[in-house]
């Protein structure tokens, strides 16, 4: 019984409470980083944004999450309701999951898997089945068209993320998560990440990851001026709650990605002084909500892709770029005998 | 052990379930799901086994690429299904016969297998030990060193199938207008706008 407890029960209960306070901060941190993104935006308008609410409109969030839980779920009659029911959920859960093996510290992740790049780019190429689901569930010609679109993109832009993240492990000689952050720690500080050595596959991934999260400028399958609201059309209340999470759990999460990959994690960006006193967790956090900004920038600042424009920058612009790079840096960490 | 058992028997029993709810589901989308399901059933399988690796490239090739094709194109046949009923019955016969002689030819096959007697030395002992290396590792190890001309050839086939798939589709029609990025940047001001004196009252 003993053995019981200390081989299964104790471990699982620690996963949990490991799971639950990172859920937990994540969606308290979501929470203002979606007022951010709208204030944010409203400011590069000239507009206030939301601030109402709260003390500059900082409880606006829960405002909405209130508001979303509350009212009546709609299910349109033509609807297959439980592909229509489990597409949101489909969508959130995922999102979330990726977040397990998410190094915030050395060795604060839920799971410390050894193929943790791995998971994490399975479960983000399985969050395109949320939006095909709803948007064929809603049996609308509006979402579908939306879904259709979705599920080309996010599939497009998987093949070139997929091959930045190569590049990248190329260089740290590991998949997992925390030796790619550590394999980033040098003398130079913020000089030994990857952004510099990788500079063009930075921009790359970014540019992606904003593709891959249906963003603007590539938020085609929710294109408002063309598709309504895309594949969210027949949605309201909680079942759209989940799938706006949904989407933004992904986008942190590629925040987050993008600071393991190419901005360090949590090293600080001179190991010197006043910046090694911070933990960090603070410069993990810092880094995650830098590049939120850039996202919410690029959101304010340009304009909408047209689709064929999407598609030819996916793949006949950063598909071969990237390739090229896998091979310029296989060649180079051969060739200058530097591969770990 | 008894915990990792009890995740095989999940596993395996939403596996075959999956499966079976695949060919007997009415709704064609409904059966991508399932097999999707199947999919990711088979990748737990795999985790259990210690192949980690195999598992997750299961869910990033099969689950998230060719099954969102598949559904792509599912979702977008317009399947009457009443029709498709209709010749189930006539094409029964001809589909029993074929089955029976494909279970034939395997039970064949199996009963007349015969594995190696030093083969059993290879599985319980894999090459390299597992805690020593991991899994990726080891199979890297051994694809680009022992079986380097297998990856090449099917590097190689992979590479005409794309080609003679974008042979099949590229069709260029004449008279469609299309988007040529390079030409766009090029453009200079002196070449795009010509600026004219209009006299008041003329027009041009």
């Amino acid at each position: 019984m003993a053995e019981i407890w200390t081989t299964y029960i104790w471990p699982v209960l620690v996963i949990a409470a490991h799971s639950i306070a990172v859920l937990v901060i994540l969606l308290v941190l979501i929470a203002f980083l979606l007022l951010a993104d709208r204030k944010i935006w409203a400011a590069v308008q000239l507009r206030r944004g939301p601030n109402v609410v709260g003390p500059f409109g900082l409880l606006q969030s829960f405002a909405d999450m209130l508001k979303f839980i509350l009212k009546e779920p709609v299910i349109p009659a033509g609807a297959n309701k439980g592909v229509f029911l489990l597409a949101p959920l489909v969508s959130s859960v995922l999102a979330l999951s990726a977040w397990a093996v998410i190094p915030v510290n050395a060795g604060w992740a839920v799971a410390n898997l050894n193929i943790g790049i791995l998971y994490v780019f399975a479960v983000s190429s399985l969050e395109v089945y949320g939006v095909i689901m709803g948007g064929w569930a809603s049996n609308s010609k509006y979402p579908f068209l939306g879904a259709l679109r979705s599920a080309a993109q996010m599939v497009s832009y998987e093949v070139s993320i997929g091959f930045v993240i190569i590049s990248v492990l190329l260089l740290v000689g590991s998949l997992n998560m925390t030796d790619i952050v550590m394999a980033q720690q040098g003398e130079f500080g913020m000089f030994n990440w990857f952004w510099l050595p990788l500079f063009p596959l930075f921009i790359i991934f970014f540019i992606s990851a904003l593709a891959e999260t249906n963003r603007p400028p590539f938020d085609l399958p929710e294109a408002e001026s063309e598709l309504v609201a895309g594949f969210m059309v027949e949605y309201s209340s909680s079942p759209y709650l989940l799938f706006m999470l949904g989407e933004y759990v992904a986008i942190v999460l590629m925040c987050a990605l993008t600071t393991i990959l190419f901005l360090g994690g949590w090293l600080p960006p001179f190991d010197v002084a006043p910046f090694n006193w911070l933990p960090g967790v603070f410069w993990f956090v810092f880094k995650v909500c830098l590049v939120f900004f850039m996202f919410s920038m690029v959101k304010a600042i340009v304009p909408r892709y047209r689709y064929d424009q999407l598609m030819r920058l996916g793949w006949k612009v950063f598909l071969p770029l990237s390739l090229f790079m896998i091979v310029a840096v296989a060649s180079v960490l051969h060739f200058f005998d530097l591969a770990p | 052990m008894l915990i990792a058992d009890l995740f095989f028997y999940l596993f395996a029993a939403i596996c075959v379930a999956a499966a079976f709810m695949v060919i007997s589901a009415r709704n064609p989308v409904h059966s991508v799901l399932f097999l999707i399901l199947a999919f990711v059933s088979s990748a737990g399988l795999f985790i259990l086994l210690g192949a980690e690796f195999l598992a997750f490239i299961l869910i990033v090739v099969y689950v998230g690429a060719v099954a969102v094709l598949f559904l792509f194109v599912v979702m977008m046949l317009d399947v009457d299904f009443a029709e498709l009923r209709s010749g189930f019955l006539t094409y029964l016969p001809i589909g029993a016969v074929i089955g029976i002689i494909l279970l034939i030819e395997l039970v064949l096959v199996l009963g007349s297998w015969v594995i190696t007697p030093q083969i059993a030395s290879h599985i319980t002992t894999p090459i390299p030990p597992s805690n020593e290396v991991s899994n990726i590792e080891a199979l890297g190890l051994v694809l680009y060193t022992k079986y380097v001309y297998f990856f090449q050839a099917a590097g190689v086939v992979l590479l005409i199938s794309m080609i003679g798939a974008i042979v099949l589709t590229l069709q260029h029609k004449p008279g469609i207008k299309r988007q040529s990025v390079a030409r766009q940047v090029s453009r200079t001001r002196d070449e795009s706008i010509e600026i004219k004196k209009v006299e008041s009252g003329k027009g041009l």
